[in-house]
């Protein structure tokens, strides 16, 4: 019976009582199984050196606030009134150059129409040009009192609210102020339907009734 | 079952010796004249020879290459077959015109309209090689849709070949990438605004879609980083993972073979067939 070929148990802790040749006693993990282990994992910590920074690089700009916070002079107060807009030229990103400009209509703010409990007064309304829907500048026409977006037709009234076509929310504003009797262009920031203030979303991106759950904000604001 | 002879141009294959002489050049003449000397000709097909057989000889070349460019391919194969080398050759000729485009091209917001223009108006040759660049794009978009036309409407995507269809729709999805991507380059009011449509499209996918946006603009708003990300990725990321993928693409080709025209029945299996 001393002949009889040895039991070797596929569980045991042990590589010798796993029935692996060559193995020594007490030999838990085969040589060949931890150099593989330690050449995957080397190679990963290597892979991960490199492409871990890599992805960061290239995703950072989602988490920081990359628009420069600049206050930009609009003229002096008498050229606004509460009923007409004036069309002025700002630059989003100066960096950019030419291609920053973008056209805002500007008017004062009026008591009357404009004021509601919870929306912020400025002191002056600011409409942004770039459309609600995919981005195209829009354009207001004086006779209908209507801003008219030239890409897919979407409509707005005088208060940049949506009153046809695809866009999806109000025209954007940018905060406004006034400094030594001159008015002065800031941040851009959204509004939903009711025109209460939202952080700066872009065109498309819902902000009432459930659709405004499948557009989160950017982590910045 | 015989291969056909390495891919060794019939010239600069070695010739049988003629009866009577001797095989080597150099070797003692008819008649046990003076040795001939080899002809220039001789010395150039025996170099050339050389060179291959070098070659092939260190990297194992030719039964891959045999295999590859001798595979067999199935009765009927027709022009139609040819769509998915024509779609290569157009990016081909896309990598080789855009490398000599990025040679004058500044992707520099207050630059890249100047650069671009004077690419058209200035440079030898420029308005030839962005025209082809230019109108080469539209042309590849145009065979890769007919490539997967001959490949649906042939029933070629089937088993065995899932997998190439997949990648060849990815291949698809990257090359219209490369269109977005190039669109913004020229910098000019109509690729400007396209792009600003086109990121806010991208902005309109829920969930993902507004950070898919912030990637592609490099922040919430178009600035001076977007046209270097665009480049980037248009002559850098993508171009790349579309050489690989056709390598890929090709090495399945040819490891699983073409498929036959659908309109070709297999042939039926006599039991007796008359020899003539």
């Amino acid at each position: 019976m001393a002949d009889s070929p040895k039991k070797f148990d596929k569980k045991s802790r042990y590589t010798e009582g796993r029935g692996i040749a060559g193995a020594w006693e007490g030999e838990t993990v085969t040589r060949r199984r931890l150099m593989e282990g330690t050449a995957l994992a080397a190679g990963g910590i290597a892979t991960m050196a490199f492409a871990l920074p890599g992805l960061g690089f290239a995703l950072g700009p989602l988490f920081e606030e990359t628009v420069p916070d600049t206050w930009q002079d609009l003229g002096p107060e008498d050229d606004f009134s509460t009923t007409a807009y004036v069309q002025r030229v700002h630059n989003i990103d100066p960096k950019i150059g030419d291609a920053g400009k973008a056209t805002v209509y500007v008017r004062k703010w009026d008591p009357e129409v404009d004021s509601a409990p919870g929306k912020s007064e400025q002191p002056y309304v600011a409409i942004s040009t770039r459309c609600a829907h995919l981005g195209c500048p829009v354009r207001y026409i004086q006779a209908s009192q209507k801003f008219v977006c030239p890409c897919h037709g979407g409509v707005y009234d005088s208060q940049g609210k949506v009153e046809g076509g695809p866009p999806v929310r109000p025209l954007d504003r940018f905060e406004t102020r006034v400094v030594e009797g001159r008015v002065e262009v800031g941040q851009r920031f959204s509004l939903n339907s009711e025109l209460e203030r939202f952080p700066p979303r872009d065109p498309s991106n819902h902000l009432d009734g459930l659709w405004k759950y499948l557009y989160p904000p950017r982590p910045t604001t | 079952m015989k291969l056909p002879s390495p891919p060794l141009p019939r010239a600069l294959r070695r010739s049988p010796p003629r009866p009577g002489e001797n095989g080597r050049n150099g070797a003692p003449g008819r008649n046990g004249g003076p040795a001939t000397k080899p002809t220039a000709k001789d010395q150039a097909v025996e170099g050339a020879a050389s060179v291959v057989g070098w070659l092939d000889e260190r990297t194992g070349a030719s039964p891959f290459l045999r295999g590859f460019l001798y595979r067999k391919v199935p009765k009927g194969t027709n022009w139609y077959y040819t769509l998915g080398s024509a779609t290569m050759f157009a990016f081909l000729s896309q990598a080789v015109t855009g490398v000599f485009l990025a040679m004058y091209y500044e992707p520099d917001p207050t630059r890249a309209y100047e650069s671009a223009s004077r690419i058209t108006n200035e440079v030898f040759l420029g308005e030839f090689v962005r025209g082809m660049h230019k109108w080469g794009s539209t042309v590849m978009i145009i065979l890769i849709f007919l490539h997967m036309g001959r490949v649906f409407f042939f029933g070629a995507y089937k088993y065995p070949r899932e997998l190439n269809w997949v990648i060849g729709v990815v291949l698809i999805v990257l090359t219209l990438v490369m269109g977005l991507t190039g669109y913004l380059l020229p910098f000019d009011q109509r690729s400007f605004w396209a792009t600003v449509v086109a990121v806010n499209l991208n902005s309109s996918g829920p969930i993902v879609g507004p950070y898919l946006a912030d990637f592609l603009r490099v922040g919430s708003e178009f600035g001076p980083t977007t046209i270097t990300r665009f480049y980037a990725l248009h002559m850098l990321a993508v171009p790349g993972l579309i050489a690989a993928l056709i390598g890929a693409h090709l090495y399945l080709v040819a490891k699983l073979g073409t498929t036959a025209p659908p309109w070709l029945k297999a042939e039926k299996k006599d039991l007796l067939r008359e020899e003539v």
